[in-house]
This record gives C-alpha cells, structure tokens and sequence, in this order.
C-alpha cells in the first residue's frame, strides 16, 4: 500500500490536513499526519471529548454535513490503517529533514522527504487598553469554550472586534442561552459596503451573514472606536466605547471576547524555508507559493495557514496541495484545474471580507501609552515607542530591545500590533517594519520531557 | 448590575448530565464534570487559573487553542500542563502557584 521509500508528513488535521491525506491515501501513499487536538477536525470543526451529547447541528449548524464528512473520513482512514496518526502532539521545530515534536509519550523525530503543512489560524489580536485581565479572551477562544466545553467565559458579555467570527459567534452565544451585553464592530457602516462587491462571489454566505446580523439587533454596533475596558482585580466589570455618532458609551459585563479576524499560523512554514510576502488586503506577512501551494523544495502548503480563505477553502487547499505533491513525487494526481477555479472565487470572497472587516491599523496606531501590547511579560505600547527612539524602526530589532514578541506566546498576539506601532514612531510602512524572524521552538518545550527522554 | 460570579468564572449553558469528577485546586476540594479541560474544571469554582509574573493581574487563559500558553499551571509534583488543552481527571492536585522551593 506505501509507495516506495519517500515519506510524507502533514502537520494539521482540519480540514485542509484531512483532505490532504484523502488524496495522498487514494494515490496509495500512507502519510504521517501530527495534530495538536485530542481528535481531528481542527478549530472550526472541533469535536468536543468523549462523553458530550449536542448533535453536529447543534455544534456546527449550517455546516454540520460537512464537519461530519471530514471527521468520519479521517476516522475511517485512521481505523483502517490508511494514515499514521498522531493526536495531542505539538511541532515544535523543524530542521530539513526533520521535525521534532512533543507527543503524549514523550518527545519524537519525524524525518521526512515532502512535508504539508496545514497549520490553520489564530484570532488576529489588537491590543485594547484592559484587555490583560483575566476574564479577557479571544473570539476563537470564546467559540472553542461554547462548542467543544458548551460553556460562557463569563455570565454577561461583550463581543468587540471586526470579522466574520464576531457576528457567528454573538449569534452562536445567543442560541445557547448566553448573555450578550453588546457586539461591538470597529468595521463601520460604509467600510463594510466596500467589502461586499468581493463577498458577493459567494451570495449565499452574504446572506447567512445578514441573517446573522439580523437576530442580533439592536445589541450590534458598527463603526465603535476608542474601546476600554475597565478592570479589577477578578476582570472586566465594563467596556468604554465610543459609538459611530461620537457619544462615549460603556457596556456592563464580566468577560469580553476580541478579535479581528484572523492571521495565518505560519512559524513552522517559516522554519521549514518558506519566503514571505507582505499581504496589504490581509494586512501581514504570508508565505508565498507557487499555484498549487508549493513553498520550498518539498514543501507544500494549504489552508488558512497560507491564505485565510475558511473551511471550505482549506478543503479545496489541502486538496491542491496534495496534488502537488504526488505529482512531483512522480505519482498520478487527479486534474486540479476545478478546484483551482473554485479556490479563485472563494479568493475574491475572502478579499471583500478582508476589506469590509479590516485590521484597525488607525486604533492601533492611537494605542495609549500605558496599554499593554505584550500580553505575556506586560510590556506596554510606550515602552515599544521608547524602543524605536533608541534603536530604530526595525521589528527584530526592537523586540532584541524590549522584548515584544519574545514572551510565551512566541509573537503570535502582538507581532502586528507591535509591528504598526514601530511603524507608525518611525514614520515608515508596515511593510518596512519588517517581520519578525522565526525561533523554535514554536511552542514552549517543558524541559522535562528532553531530559526524560534524552 | 451583577457582573461578577461570586466563585465561578464560567457559565455551563449545556452538557450537564456528565458524571463528576474531584480534583484539588490550591489544598481544596473541587468538583468538575468528566470531559471538562482543567481550564473549565478551575473557572467553573474560580475566577483565574494562576498570577501573572510579569504584572499584578491573575491569569485565565486567553486562546484556549493551546496557542498563547497563557494557561500553564502547576501540579503538586511539580509537573506543569496547559489548562486548556488538558482534560481534568479524577485526583488531580492542581495548584495556581509554583510548589514551595520550586526555582522557577
Ligand atoms: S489558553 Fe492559550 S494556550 Fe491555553
């Protein structure tokens, strides 16, 4: 059933990961496939653990035929022996040909001849004065703990930020029975008209999306600027905002969910050898490829971890890039030129949404002094300008100075706030800011497990 | 005008029909549903999961996608995990601090 000698690994199981080792399957090859979660399925299609009862409708609504599609076909390859699985396993760095990963029984090495990688998305995080306290989380995170625990972060809450997740999730937290104080949109009225000659390649989910809007009602408001959140010691207790017509307004809650859409998960493509491009419509840096998601010699990637296109586009990638691989592995692989086109369109989706939800680069740049942007080591947006003064507008530099994007979190929610703010001192352009470099590990290593094991 | 939970942090909307599961946070006694993260296990009796070290504010967990690792904490042998990508089990002694003598 394996095909000669060359090894394939995909790291990622949602649903670019999946449907990529549907195609390498079916060509005969049996890939390694390394996943982060308990089970597959990724985050948008998170299955909850053993034991939860909702039915898929109830987790995935509209799109429970297909989060069922992909998990009962990664089950059935993983029962059958069809690919070598291995769940709740964190990458941590990658060194050609190698990848070293920590698995539930210790750490691993992984030697491979062509590596996928469908490492997904995170919340795209902007820093708003307050958001440090505890009972401040991000939208994902605020969906995670509604579909896979079916609990609120908090009894009365406050969604703020800009992007598809925020409506969903509002209308999600509704449904299930949660109180929602306000939804508050930093995208206004007239931004997200602009977006919606793009969206339209996709008139169904426009109008899912209106929909949505719709059951929220009077709780959604666009256009907010000059967000705060008020805090004591336990969180929240209230968020400071200021509506489209100018009046300050401030919104009683104990947990508030934030994000703006969302930024590709790229530190393992970086370390695999991959080149980067800055993306002004997606505002930051993503890996170039090739058409069929080539980056580096045998390095294939798919999914929002390359371009933030959803599920279904991940499906689509992951499907691409599998192609690609066989093919250059001297092996049949089916005509891709269908799911090429499609891909296309849902790009032109993506793009108007990028537009009509874009990142606030205007609130970001007006950052007051005294607010944290370094979530993890507390270092605030006068620190990071203190940081320019001295040493000049260069990201890698100024994080060597004081330390933004060296915490634990390894830069993944303060790298392209960071990134404008030095911007924004220096008088230069994002772009010129530069990107941070990668470092692994990706993923803090517990010492422990390296010794255990060495 | 009650914005804060007096224990709890979290809010359990469904799927409370799972058997329970004991563990100890900090010397206490806890009570957990089994198929609960150690995150949900400690904000369903407490509003954070450690302090911050490098500001005043407590902690609890920011991503809940094993991303941000805002959510370590420790266990009473000394071992740490991530609360959120963690299933709570029966007997587990979780603390919101370092143990004592513990140089880091
Ligand atoms: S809450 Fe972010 S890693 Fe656990």
């Amino acid at each position: 059933m394996t095909s000669g000698a060359e090894k394939v690994v995909i790291v990622g199981a949602g649903p670019a990961g999946i449907r990529a080792a549907e195609m390498l399957v079916s060509a005969g090859v049996k890939p390694v496939v390394i996943d982060e979660g308990m089970k597959a399925g990724g985050q948008i299609y998170r299955r909850p653990p053993d034991g939860f009862t909702r039915s898929p409708r109830e987790l995935y609504g509209t799109e429970a035929d297909k989060a069922v599609a992909l998990h009962m076909l990664f089950d059935r390859m993983v029962a059958d022996g069809l690919v070598d699985y291995y769940p709740q396993s964190s990458v941590l760095a990658c060194a050609n040909p190698s990848l070293y990963a920590l698995t539930p029984s210790g750490r691993r090495e992984f030697g491979y001849d062509r590596l996928i990688l469908a490492t997904g998305a995170t919340d795209r995080l902007a820093p708003v004065p307050g958001w440090q306290s505890p009972g401040v989380y991000s939208l994902g995170a605020t969906q995670i703990a509604l579909k896979a625990q079916g609990v609120a972060l908090g009894q009365r809450i406050v969604l703020a930020g800009s992007g598809p997740l925020l409506t969903l999730v509002a209308t999600q937290l509704l449904k299930a029975g949660a109180e929602i104080a306000a939804v508050l949109d930093t995208s206004s009225f007239w931004t997200q008209m602009a977006g919606l000659p793009g969206m339209l390649a996709r008139p169904g989910l426009v109008l899912r999306g209106l929909l949505m809007r719709a059951k929220l009602g009077r709780l959604y408001h666009p256009g907010v600027k000059n967000m705060g959140i008020d805090a004591d010691e336990r969180g929240p207790v209230s968020i400071r905002w200021q509506d489209a017509h100018g009046a300050m307004r401030a919104s009683e809650c104990d947990m508030v969910g934030i994000g703006w859409h969302l930024r590709a998960e790229t530190q393992l493509a970086s370390l695999a050898g991959c080149q980067f491009d800055y993306d002004t419509g997606w505002a930051q840096w993503l890996p170039r490829t090739d058409r069929m998601g080539r980056a580096a010699e045998g390095v294939y990637l798919a999914g929002d971890g390359l371009r933030i296109l959803g599920a279904d586009g991940a499906e689509v990638a992951g499907r691409i890039a599998a192609n690609a691989c066989l093919s250059d592995m001297g092996l049949a692989a089916p005509d891709s030129s269908a799911d090429l086109r499609r891909l296309a369109r849902y790009e032109r989706f993506a793009r108007g949404m990028a537009r009509a939800f874009p990142w606030p680069a205007d609130m970001v740049r007006k950052t007051p002094d005294d607010t944290v942007v370094c979530r993890c080591e507390g270092i605030t947006a006068g620190q990071l300008r203190d940081g320019v003064d001295f040493g000049g507008g260069e990201a890698n530099r100024v994080k060597s100075l004081v330390r933004v994007g060296m915490g634990r979190c390894q830069g993944r929610y303060c790298q392209l706030a960071g990134a404008e703010l030095i911007a924004a001192k220096a008088g230069i352009s994002v772009f010129d800011a530069g990107r941070l470099r990668e470092q692994a590990p990706v993923r803090p290593a517990p010492i422990g497990a390296w010794v255990r094991d060495a | 005008m009650k914005p804060h939970p007096r224990t709890g942090r979290i809010v359990r909307l469904s799927e409370t029909a799972r058997p329970r599961v004991h563990f100890h946070l900090d010397g206490s006694p806890c009570e957990a549903l089994l198929g609960d993260t150690v995150l949900t296990a400690i904000l369903s009796s407490s509003d954070r999961l450690r302090q911050s070290e490098f500001g005043p504010e407590r902690r609890a967990g920011f991503c809940l996608m094993g991303a941000c690792q805002d959510c370590w904490i420790w266990q009473v042998d000394g071992g740490r995990l991530r609360a959120c990508s963690t299933l709570v089990t029966d007997g587990m002694r979780l603390l919101t601090e370092a143990p004592a003598g513990w140089p880091l």
